[in-house]
């Protein structure tokens, strides 16, 4: 992989730091007048995603991070791994709990997650934004009532719990915003 | 590929900084300060080894022969042979090139006001500066704190006695994600404290302060003296207005042979780094021998200033197009 120095750092540049592929998400040249040039370089670990600083000397430089982003259709899980499969060349990536742990309660097969690749393995699975699901359990539904007021607990296909109106029903197609887990509307099938 | 032809100022921040500029050379006008053109193209360049210059080739028409000129980083090493011609007080807006800066506060050419004042003290030209601060840009009145006491306010540190493990211990916990084996010299590391430490708290309190007495060993072009405790300190002041460097003036050293010592250890210091070493300016030392009055000046980012006045948050938007789309 190709090194970067940090004049090249920029929002979005992934780089291996302590053996982990990072991502840039800032970078600020600090120089005194006539003194020495560092670089203050705020970014996210990949691996753990926590956002962390880093300071450079400004002739310094890092390891490129092999890190690509992938559409990747989810097929199955094994109970150790959740497989996804790429959709124009049948290749199979499997990920870890780790990776899916963000994801878990979002992951229905045949829908399709950007998957952030690192060296080839999956590093982490984002959700798309918007998921449709059934409800496998709810309280029976409130015939008629189509308010939306007050609201129940349902438990998705997947696991997941969201809150939904009175009038949901077992078996009913939900759409979901996975970044707030939020019930949005009935699904049209 | 879109080409990106449109000013990185905003129209209205372009006719501010017109005025700007028409302001300062009224302020200076007032003052009976003379504005001077130097050459921007010179044979000799700044030893400083963290200085870079860009440099050119003059090539004279049917030639074959080559001779290296560098653009100047600051218009100083002329302006103080005009002093040595006894022109008296002077003052330049000047375009200025340093090669390899480049980021929010730090574009490779830039606009450096400034001056020369043989009469005063480098206290008096701190007060000039103050009112051309207040008076110019509207920005708030400057304080004054030596190096030593903002080294004792923030860091609770003496940076003339404490030894220089404990300015590395202290910059290591005080700074985060600092590599454990970063290496630097004393000066190295007052300045990372200065830089990653001090400036942000500056800035957090919105102060305008004038940081005075550096330690000797960052004396540049300054003349040094004994402060009242007894230790060696230059006599160059900062001005930092909100955590942003602007203004970095000295009581101007005059000894050619020490000026000459400074320039060789520069040159020493690069050739160690395996850095380019400068050809100095033969002409500044022959000027400084025949004599130059005593002298404050200082010189100021006047791109810089304009963004605090106008509260910009980066350089580029004051200047007319980006060094990227020049």
């Amino acid at each position: 992989m190709a090194n970067f120095s940090t004049s090249e750092f920029k929002s979005g540049l992934k780089i291996m730091l302590d053996g982990d592929p990072c991502n840039i998400i800032e970078n600020e040249f600090v120089k005194p007048g006539k003194g020495q040039a560092f670089n203050r370089v705020k970014f996210r670990n990949l691996k753990t995603g926590r956002v962390n600083e880093r300071t450079f000397k400004s002739n310094e430089s890092a390891e490129g991070a092999d890190v690509i982003e992938m559409e990747l259709e989810y097929s199955y899980t094994d109970g150790e791994f959740w497989h996804f499969m790429d959709p124009a060349t049948y290749e199979q990536y499997a990920a870890d709990a780790n990776a899916i742990a963000e994801c878990k309660n979002w992951l229905k097969e045949q829908y399709v997650y950007t998957v952030t690749l690192w060296d080839g393995s999956p590093l982490l699975v984002a959700a798309p934004n918007f998921v449709n699901l059934i409800v496998a359990e709810t309280d029976p539904g409130l015939k008629g009532d189509t308010s939306g007021g007050g609201g129940k607990p349902a438990t998705l296909e997947t696991g997941a719990v969201v809150r939904v109106p009175l009038f949901i029903e077992i078996g009913e197609l939900l759409r979901v915003d996975t970044r707030s887990g939020e019930y949005v509307e009935r699904a049209k099938v | 590929m879109a080409y990106n032809w449109q000013p990185s100022a905003d129209i209205a921040t372009l006719k501010r900084r017109a005025q700007y500029l028409a302001d300062v050379r009224r302020f200076f006008a007032a003052r009976d300060v003379l504005e001077v053109e130097t050459p921007i193209l010179s044979l000799a360049a700044p030893t400083a080894p963290y200085m870079a210059s860009f440099s050119t080739d003059f090539i004279p028409l049917g030639s074959l022969s080559k001779q290296a000129y560098y653009l100047q980083t600051s218009p100083e090493f002329a302006m103080k042979r005009l002093l040595a011609a006894n022109l008296g007080a002077i003052y330049q807006i000047a375009r200025v090139f340093r090669n390899g800066e480049q980021g929010r506060l730090h574009s490779p050419e830039f606009t450096m006001l400034e001056w020369y004042r043989p009469e005063l003290s480098l206290n008096q030209l701190m007060d000039e500066v103050n009112q051309l601060v207040q008076k110019v840009f509207c920005l708030n009145q400057v304080s004054r704190l030596s190096y030593r006491g903002i080294f004792e306010f923030y860091l609770k540190i003496n940076v003339f006695s404490c030894a220089t493990e404990q300015l590395k211990q202290c910059a290591l916990t005080r700074i985060t994600g600092l590599p454990a084996d970063l290496q630097l010299d004393r000066d190295g590391w007052l300045e990372l404290l200065m830089s990653h430490v001090i400036e942000p708290r500056l800035a957090a309190m919105n102060l305008a302060v004038f940081i005075y007495d550096f330690p000797a060993s960052q004396a540049q072009l300054a003349k040094i003296k004994k402060d009242e405790a007894g230790n060696d300190v230059a006599e160059r002041f900062e001005l930092y207005i909100a955590g942003v460097e602007i203004a970095n003036g000295y009581n101007e050293l005059l000894d050619a042979g020490e000026l000459k010592r400074r320039f060789t250890e520069d040159n020493k210091q690069r050739q160690a780094q395996a850095m380019p070493v400068m050809p100095m300016d033969n002409n500044l030392l022959a000027a400084m021998k025949s004599g130059i009055p005593e002298c404050s000046g200082v010189a100021l980012g006047f791109d810089r200033i304009v963004m605090l006045a106008l509260n910009k948050q980066e350089i580029q938007s004051v200047q007319s197009f980006t060094f990227g789309d020049a």
